[in-house]
């Protein structure tokens, strides 16, 4: 969905501001925010691309601190998931459980039978993913010209997994854009953006298929 | 007020019932948000991404292997793996392109490398700003590349994380890995700035 969390190439916006010094976390609350996040995500009941669709959603998501943003994620997914009302099935983790959970990861690398569509230097255009639902195609690229810099590999697709459709796993690649092409001659310069798109997002180019 | 504006006394006592209500209805153990809180508030952070660095800057061997796989090279060297880094790519900073990362639609970052972002990196002007204009936002950190350099931004739109490998200074010539990481910061390898010689130490 193209709201204010998809703000790559926004007019408007100030100076980046910097904080010497800056510690972890700003206040108490955002450690217990932060920390909850992780240890609630461990029950498996929701999944990352759910857990960032509920925080690009939330109303006021502009003026919100990226804890609140935190926050009312989790509380979204906790109504949204029916977690409370499963509590009985489940069982929370010790500290020696959470934090080999977070040593081990969890690779969105998957497995598709399927060729890859695209290989390195072809032209694709990006597809205008105008969706209500999420999509990791950011609007700043949507309609715009690139170049398949290297394939990735396979990984599990957000926009159909934030929606528990399934992972839908597809090849992944790394696109190439200029910034004549996404912004124009003002300041374009000798540029380029590059960004993680999969085959879904893609057209070829030449097809004009939009 | 709303609730998404309330003042930190208020956001204090919402988490604090969340936590109370997770932690009665036996979701979540106390222990383990403080080891979690513990983890990345003291033991994950940009020393990581430093000694990565420098061993990088002092063994074209492991820098090989950085570029085949940077993810697998970290875990199997340093047990830098994990949560957020487990698929990892690295952008060498040459003399002709300048790399800098960013994740317009969220906050992406290698944890296990550089820890949790700073608010900057999360803010609405560095998402908004770095793609669109990044010598620009370069400059507000004080650094200025020349024309001739190229610029690639690198949006974290997947499940992909970036280290950029800045270039060693010539003046830290001869210096052992362990002083070399001491130069790198968190902002060289985000992409905003460049490794520098550290403060001297205080007595």
């Amino acid at each position: 969905m193209t709201g204010p969390h998809d703000c790559g190439g926004r007019r408007g916006e100030g100076a980046v501001r910097t904080e010497k010094n800056e510690p972890v976390f700003h206040h108490p609350w955002e450690r217990r925010v932060f920390a909850l996040t992780l240890a609630m995500g461990f029950h498996g009941r929701w999944n990352l691309d759910m857990s960032r669709h509920a925080r690009e959603r939330m109303p006021g998501y502009r003026a919100a601190s990226y804890y609140a943003i935190w926050l009312h994620g989790l509380e979204t997914l906790l109504e949204e998931r029916g977690v409370l009302a499963q509590a009985g099935e489940l069982r929370a983790l010790s500290a020696a459980e959470a934090t080999a959970v977070i040593a081990a990861g969890a690779s969105a690398r998957a497995v598709a039978d399927r060729a890859a569509a695209f290989t390195a230097g072809d032209a694709v255009r990006v597809r205008h993913v105008d969706t209500a639902g999420h999509t990791r195609a950011p609007r700043y690229l949507h309609g715009r010209r690139g170049v398949v810099a290297r394939g990735h590999g396979v990984f599990v697709f957000p926009d159909s997994n934030a929606h528990g459709r399934g992972p839908d796993p597809q090849h992944l690649y790394s696109v190439r854009f200029s910034a004549g092409e996404l912004w124009g001659g003002e300041d374009g310069g000798r540029d380029f953006v590059y960004a993680d798109l999969f085959e879904n997002h893609l057209g070829a180019e030449t097809k004009n298929d939009g | 007020m709303s609730r998404h504006h309330q003042p930190e006394s208020g956001m204090a006592a919402r988490v604090r019932a969340l936590e109370e209500s997770l932690t009665a209805k036996g979701l979540v153990d106390p222990a383990a948000l403080d080891a979690l809180v513990e983890l990345y508030e003291h033991k994950i952070g940009p020393r990581n991404g430093a000694r990565v660095v420098a061993r990088a800057w002092c063994d074209p061997r492991f820098r090989a292997r950085l570029r085949e796989d940077a993810g697998a090279a970290c875990a199997a060297e340093f047990n830098f793996g994990g949560r957020q880094g487990e698929d990892l790519a690295l952008l060498e900073n040459t003399p002709q392109v300048h790399n800098m990362v960013v994740c317009t639609l969220c906050s992406c970052y290698p944890w296990p490398l550089l820890g949790l972002p700073p608010v900057w990196y999360k803010s609405a002007p560095y998402r908004a700003r770095a793609v669109r204009e990044p010598r620009a936002v370069l400059a507000e950190f004080g650094l200025t590349l020349a024309p001739r350099v190229e610029v690639r931004v690198w949006d974290s739109t997947a499940e992909l994380r970036y280290l950029v490998l800045p270039m060693r200074p010539p003046e830290s010539a001869g210096l052992d890995e362990e002083s070399l990481a001491r130069w790198v910061t968190r902002d060289s390898m985000i992409g905003v700035g460049l490794p520098r010689a550290p403060a001297p130490s205080s007595p």
